[in-house]
């Protein structure tokens, strides 16, 4: 465990999804030459607009001032709303070591018991090919090499995204780290945990996913707002790895027969129509 | 197959559909043989349960003869007869290991439907929402069975399809509300609401031994039955409940109380129940609901069973009386797995006879018809069994 909480520390500062707004709002996140044309234009502004004396002079003056105090503390809360920054490095990966980098991204944690044994557990995650069994949103996932993998995922609007990854830290029988590689089309780095819960209850299976999804945060705002948020994606998945170790099968109702195909009056009758049974 | 489709209140047809098909190893395919409507399946024909889509499936009451059987089922094979519990579970996890079924953990697909309103999701269910899993259900000519391994209990040649079809819902329903209530020699057992459920509340009761069981409604033919079944009727339009209660324990109160009612009682809205209940509640009348009237009848220190169904928030709860009488409630959905074979050998014994309370017998096709009959208990509708 504590090896893993180095190694998220190493991808980027772990940054919640919510209340960190006063933490964020000492960040730098405007570059140095942008910062310098933000403090004159805004100064320029304000000037201008005190001079008109008008209720729309006196707003320009407001504006003004924000642009001043924005270059002045290099923070811009519209870039942090949208996840995005000008500053050096900021939109950029400093480091080949690096994923996510530190102030970016959106962190998930999420945890489920399962009614087997730690070991078991991580023997099948560890064989990354049976992730698309439980996670739905995964095409396909394929062994590159010793510890790297090529993932592909469906997108929203039909489209799907790929990326590849690699292991870069793993306990045999407790935690599995990976990240992604340079040229991924979504940057995230993760790990997933298996601890022995109390009681013979089986495991306690956390997975803590940290992504800087495109568009920023105001991207996974929207996209949770059509429900298609990696949260309660993570939820969803953990719950279907959990039957499928617990049962040996995923619950479905994908296929079943209703009323809904009345119109169509597809494929009727196969069994009713052989009598007798 | 002919099939018992939702298209939205009071709107259910029988349509011709898709048959069903396996789709997981651990699911059997079952030819129906019987089917019952249950009061809760009322909740769904009057448009009060969410979730629901046009062309579902209705019915959670089945048996039928296993015609085909996933790859993983080795307990059942086709030509078994069996029943089918309404809640399906996996038997595996922290839940159903504990006899807990109908929490179970695994058998939903749409668990996170659930975790948004109650926190955390119980079994899914046959034919009762998306909320509950979205399963297609048995007021069909066949269904698909999930947990084949799991649920069903295979019936002994000899006995009648009526005799054993309510231990898919309403004799285990009665049967538990009856044994959460820890019958002690010489209790007294309120039951309000007579239809099925309470009918078979006061049959377990006495099964389990109670004293004496108390039997409250307003329909006389369900009074009559449950008359029949030993109780001591109170018609509670023509009697104060607390008062007949009192007189009966000698001021003390039943030792426990089962509300076999619950939230949607004689078929009227929840708005209206709502609205009704706000007035009653300022007008401080003699008619209050059910369970607010169990709380104020109990003992001190007396359970309150709930076999009834509630689906959402209540109001005015008698909170206060519950904590300073120290009451105890039990409540939830079934466990049928957990009773099914227990009560499948009182049958066999012949120390109950469960098809007692069938009162109309009818074709799946008159599906839509028996539910008008039912919800609006025309010719003393107590049960209706449907013959595909």
């Amino acid at each position: 465990m504590a090896a893993n909480e180095e190694a998220l520390t190493n991808v980027g500062q772990a940054t919640e999804e919510t209340g960190e707004g006063t933490r964020m709002g000492a960040t730098v996140n405007v570059g140095q030459a942008e910062r310098w044309a933000s403090a004159i234009g805004g100064g320029a502004l304000a000037l201008y607009g005190l001079t008109r004396g008008s209720l729309g002079g006196i707003a320009l003056a407001l504006v003004g001032a924000a642009l001043v105090q924005r270059g002045a503390t290099g923070h811009c809360n519209l870039y942090d709303a949208m996840g995005y920054s000008s500053a050096e490095g900021g939109g950029l990966r400093n480091s080949e070591n690096v994923s996510v980098p530190a102030g970016r991204g959106i962190k998930v944690e999420k945890s489920v018991t399962i009614n087997r044994p730690p070991g078991e557990l991580y023997r099948f995650w560890r064989n990354f090919e049976n992730l698309p069994r439980f996670m739905n949103h995964l095409e396909s996932v394929r062994v590159t090499g010793e510890g790297r993998s090529h993932w592909v995922a469906k997108a929203p609007a039909g489209r799907s995204v790929e990326w590849d990854a690699e292991i870069y830290n793993e306990k045999e029988g407790e935690m599995i780290a990976w990240r992604t590689l340079e040229g991924a089309d979504v940057d995230s780095a993760g790990s997933v945990h298996f601890e022995q819960a109390a009681g013979g209850r089986g495991t306690f299976v956390r997975v803590v996913l940290k992504y800087d999804p495109p568009g920023g945060k105001l991207g996974a705002l929207v996209a949770r707002l059509f429900g298609e948020s990696p949260e309660q994606q993570i939820v969803e998945d953990l719950g279907r790895f959990k039957q499928l170790m617990e049962t040996g099968e995923v619950a479905t109702t994908e296929g079943q027969t209703s009323g809904r195909s009345v119109a169509t009056k597809e494929q009727t009758s196969g069994r009713s129509a052989s009598a007798g049974r | 197959m002919k099939a018992l489709c939702w298209y939205g209140k009071t709107d259910v047809r029988v349509e011709d559909v898709p048959d069903p098909k396996i789709l997981n190893p651990r699911d059997a395919v079952v030819r129906i043989t019987r089917t019952a409507i249950c009061g809760s399946d009322l909740h769904l024909y009057d448009g009060f349960i969410p979730t629901m889509q046009k062309g579902d499936i209705l019915g959670h009451e089945f048996m039928g003869e296993v015609v085909e059987t996933g790859a993983s089922v080795t307990n059942l094979k086709v030509g078994d007869r069996v029943v089918v519990p309404f809640p399906i579970a996996c038997g595996e996890c922290f839940f159903c290991r504990r006899g807990l079924f109908s929490a179970c953990d695994n058998s939903n697909p749409n668990a996170w439907m659930q975790e948004k309103l109650y926190g955390f999701s119980g079994a899914g269910l046959f034919g009762y929402s998306h909320m509950m899993g979205g399963y297609a259900g048995g007021q069909a000519e066949y269904a698909r069975v999930p947990f084949a391994d799991v649920g069903p209990v295979k019936i002994p040649d000899g006995l009648d399809d009526e005799k054993v079809l309510f231990l898919s819902d309403i004799f285990p329903t009665g049967y538990m509300a009856a044994e959460n209530c820890q019958i002690q020699p010489g209790d007294t057992v309120a039951v309000w609401g007579c239809g099925p459920v309470g009918l078979f509340a006061i049959k377990s009761a006495f099964l389990l031994g109670a004293e004496r069981v108390v039997a409250i409604d307003r329909f006389p033919e369900r009074l009559r039955l449950a008359a029949e079944s030993g109780a001591i009727t109170i018609n509670y339009t023509e009697a104060d409940v607390y008062d007949e209660l009192t007189a009966l324990t000698g001021g003390i109160g039943p030792d426990s109380c089962i509300d076999a009612v619950g939230l949607e009682a004689h078929g009227t809205s929840i708005g209206a129940i709502y609205d009704k209940v706000k007035t009653l509640m300022f007008l401080a009348t003699d008619r209050s609901t059910a369970l607010r009237e169990a709380i104020l009848c109990c003992r001190k220190g007396g359970t309150v069973s709930i076999p009834g169904v509630y689906g959402g928030l209540l109001d005015k709860f008698p909170f206060g009386a519950a904590f300073d009488k120290g009451l105890t409630f039990k409540m939830g959905q079934t466990h049928v797995q957990r009773y099914l074979r227990p009560l499948l050998e009182h049958v066999v014994r012949g120390e109950i006879d469960p098809s007692f309370l069938i009162t109309h017998r009818m074709r799946l096709e008159d599906a839509p018809e028996a539910y008008k009959i039912f919800r609006d208990k025309q010719d003393d509708c107590i049960k209706v069994v449907l013959k595909p």
